[in-house]
């Protein structure tokens, strides 16, 4: 499997990663050599195989439903890049 | 001071006891061969207050007669561990400055027991590498090089900054974390300790996610027993990880010096992998020598989907990467490029803040999930998955009690030695290790001897899960036979 130019633009978009034109072509390379790579296992017969979803036993625990944290929008917003007040500021999302 | 820093854990717990010397004195040692092994790079963040005020608090207990389980341990923490009020970046500019208002789960354990935080540790940038060559602070330095050379070697990846810290002798012990190899391969490089816990033993809350169904937090340390000593503080349940498994942590050390009598031991063939250098062949089947002389019996098993093991896991990484890292989004923390709208905004952050192999390993995630593809890529990968753990399964099942490996294919390599190599090159670096993360088992990567160049060379036990003391035991029998490898110092 390879990709072309449009989908190595596709896959950026729908990664949120801004890709200039020029790196466009070293990025198909380089996917498409880690694509090639993943393609030996289509050699595999699967057929009726479980698709693995936990390594270990596990059972959803339950816990009472309950407010354990929260309270804090100092602690949740000190690190943020734009804030005012207890908001975070982003570009005008809504017109 | 640097005699001090020669102690293992162990010997230096005994003379903290006997008051021969203090954990501020212990302490005071590491922070200054820290300044000197600067050059080494494996620090990200030194933070000597700190370390001098809980070395304080740890003699304040010792002198209680309340010493913890790793009371006064000079620790060193990998930067993907959230430390309260400590910078952590994860090694990548889209964290900037970082810092969290709360403390790991794991790190947290081990300060209550006693350990004493010097800094923060490199690490590949979100722990994505075999080399530590993708860290926005640069290469940690490996202590060791080859034999008549001066040549800058890689430290191994991800926890780079940890093997080589602690091969440095700048700390005493250090917490990693193992997604594909990120523990035993680094810990392989730098003739150290290495150990990545069953999945579940470790919380991974507090802990900058890579791929969380992979993803494990173990210790890298002097030796087998300084690593048992680290892994009982550093195991245990946590509520707050839905993964974290609820059973009682064992006396890991206890299981160090454990007879080996009686144990079978397995070697899968499918690791005799094609262009295996003979040194490392010879480890191999020496270790096994080893094992057989002290009463363990060796068998040959069959682990037949070990070579899928690696493409599987360049597709649930990824996949599982892209959606962790989706939450690097430039608005509620690290740094923020600007766009003319909000998606441009986040393109743009994005762009700017993660480095390439991150950029690669997203796209991909996001390539393999993507509509049409998902079946063909991720769920197929998921069912390999399935195939591979059974083949332990089935290899258990029989009776195996542990299985030898090799750690890695190689000695560790040049800084730069592989710019030029293709990303799937330096995946190969993983082949041993992965098949570990891929069933969830316990692994650990023990030294095993030196290489034609100088350099050390490990092997691995993997173990059934849950049964860490099987590896301990086995791990110590190897280190018994070979001895421990210590960097000659000439930073």
């Amino acid at each position: 499997m390879s990709v072309d130019e449009n989908t190595v633009r596709r896959v950026a978009r729908l990664a949120r990663i801004a890709v200039a034109d020029d790196e466009v072509s070293k990025l198909k390379g380089e996917l498409d050599a880690i694509l090639a790579f993943v393609e030996e296992l289509s050699e595999l017969d699967v057929e009726g195989v479980p698709p693995m979803t936990s390594v270990i036993p596990a059972t959803a625990r339950l816990r009472d439903d309950v407010v354990n944290d929260g309270e804090d929008a100092e602690k949740v917003l000190m690190n943020a890049p734009a804030r005012e007040a207890d908001f975070y500021v982003v570009p005008k999302v809504v017109e | 001071m640097t005699e001090l820093c020669d102690l293992t854990f162990a010997e230096a717990r005994k003379a903290l006891a006997a008051k021969e010397f203090s954990a501020v004195e212990l302490n005071k040692a590491y922070l200054e061969a820290m300044e000197a092994a600067r050059g080494l790079n494996a620090y990200v963040l030194e933070t000597p207050e700190i370390a001098l005020e809980r070395a304080a608090e740890s003699d304040a207990r010792i002198a209680r007669g309340e010493a913890g389980a790793l009371e006064g341990l000079p620790l060193g923490v990998k930067d993907l561990y959230c430390t309260e009020g400590v910078r952590t970046t994860a090694c990548s500019k889209i964290l900037g400055d970082f810092t969290p208002p709360y403390e790991s789960h794991v790190t947290s354990l081990m300060r209550s027991a006693g350990a004493v935080m010097l800094g923060k540790l490199n690490n590949d940038e979100f722990a994505m590498g075999s080399s530590n060559e993708t860290s926005a602070f640069g290469t940690p330095v490996n202590p060791w090089r080859r034999k008549g050379s001066d040549a800058k070697l890689v430290a191994g990846g991800s926890s780079g900054g940890s093997s080589a810290a602690v091969a440095a002798r700048i700390c005493l012990g250090a917490t990693a974390t193992d997604t594909g190899g990120s523990i035993r391969q680094p810990a392989a490089f730098t003739g150290t300790v290495g150990v990545k816990p069953t999945y579940g033993r470790c919380s991974r809350w507090g802990i900058v996610a890579f791929a969380s169904s992979l993803d494990q937090a173990g210790p890298i340390a002097r030796d087998v027993r300084d690593a048992a000593i680290l892994m009982g503080s550093m195991a245990g349940y946590d509520k707050r990880d839905s993964t974290s498994v609820d059973t009682p942590v064992p006396d890991y050390e206890a299981a160090v010096g454990r007879s080996v009598k009686g144990l079978r031991i397995g070697v899968p063939k499918e690791y005799r992998v094609d262009g295996m250098p003979a040194e490392i062949e010879k480890l191999w089947s020496q270790g096994a020598e080893q094992l057989k002389a002290a009463g363990a019996e060796i068998v040959e098993v069959s682990l037949p989907h070990t070579k899928y093991a690696l493409p599987a896991y360049y597709i649930v990484a990824p996949a599982e990467a892209s959606s962790n890292l989706a939450r690097y989004d430039g608005v509620r923390y690290g740094a923020r490029v600007a766009g003319r709208d909000i998606t441009e905004m986040y393109e743009n952050t994005r762009a700017a803040g993660f480095g390439s192999e991150v950029r690669r390993r997203i796209m991909i995630g996001a390539y393999v999930l993507s509509a049409g593809y998902y079946d063909a890529y991720y769920v197929r990968a998921q069912k390999v998955r399935t195939l591979i753990k059974q083949d332990f399964e089935t290899v258990f099942a029989a009776g195996v009690d542990a299985i030898l490996t090799p750690a890695t294919p190689s000695a560790a390599f040049g800084v730069g030695e592989m710019a030029n190599a293709s990303p799937v090159e330096m995946y190969l670096n993983d082949v041993f290790t992965v098949t570990v993360n891929m069933a969830g088992l316990p692994g650990v990567s023990v030294p095993a001897g030196l290489s034609a160049e100088g350099l050390p060379l490990a092997l691995q036990l993997i173990g059934r899960p849950f049964d860490e003391e099987t590896l301990f035991a086995t791990a110590a029998v190897i280190e018994d036979a070979n001895g421990r490898f210590t960097a000659d110092r000439w930073w």
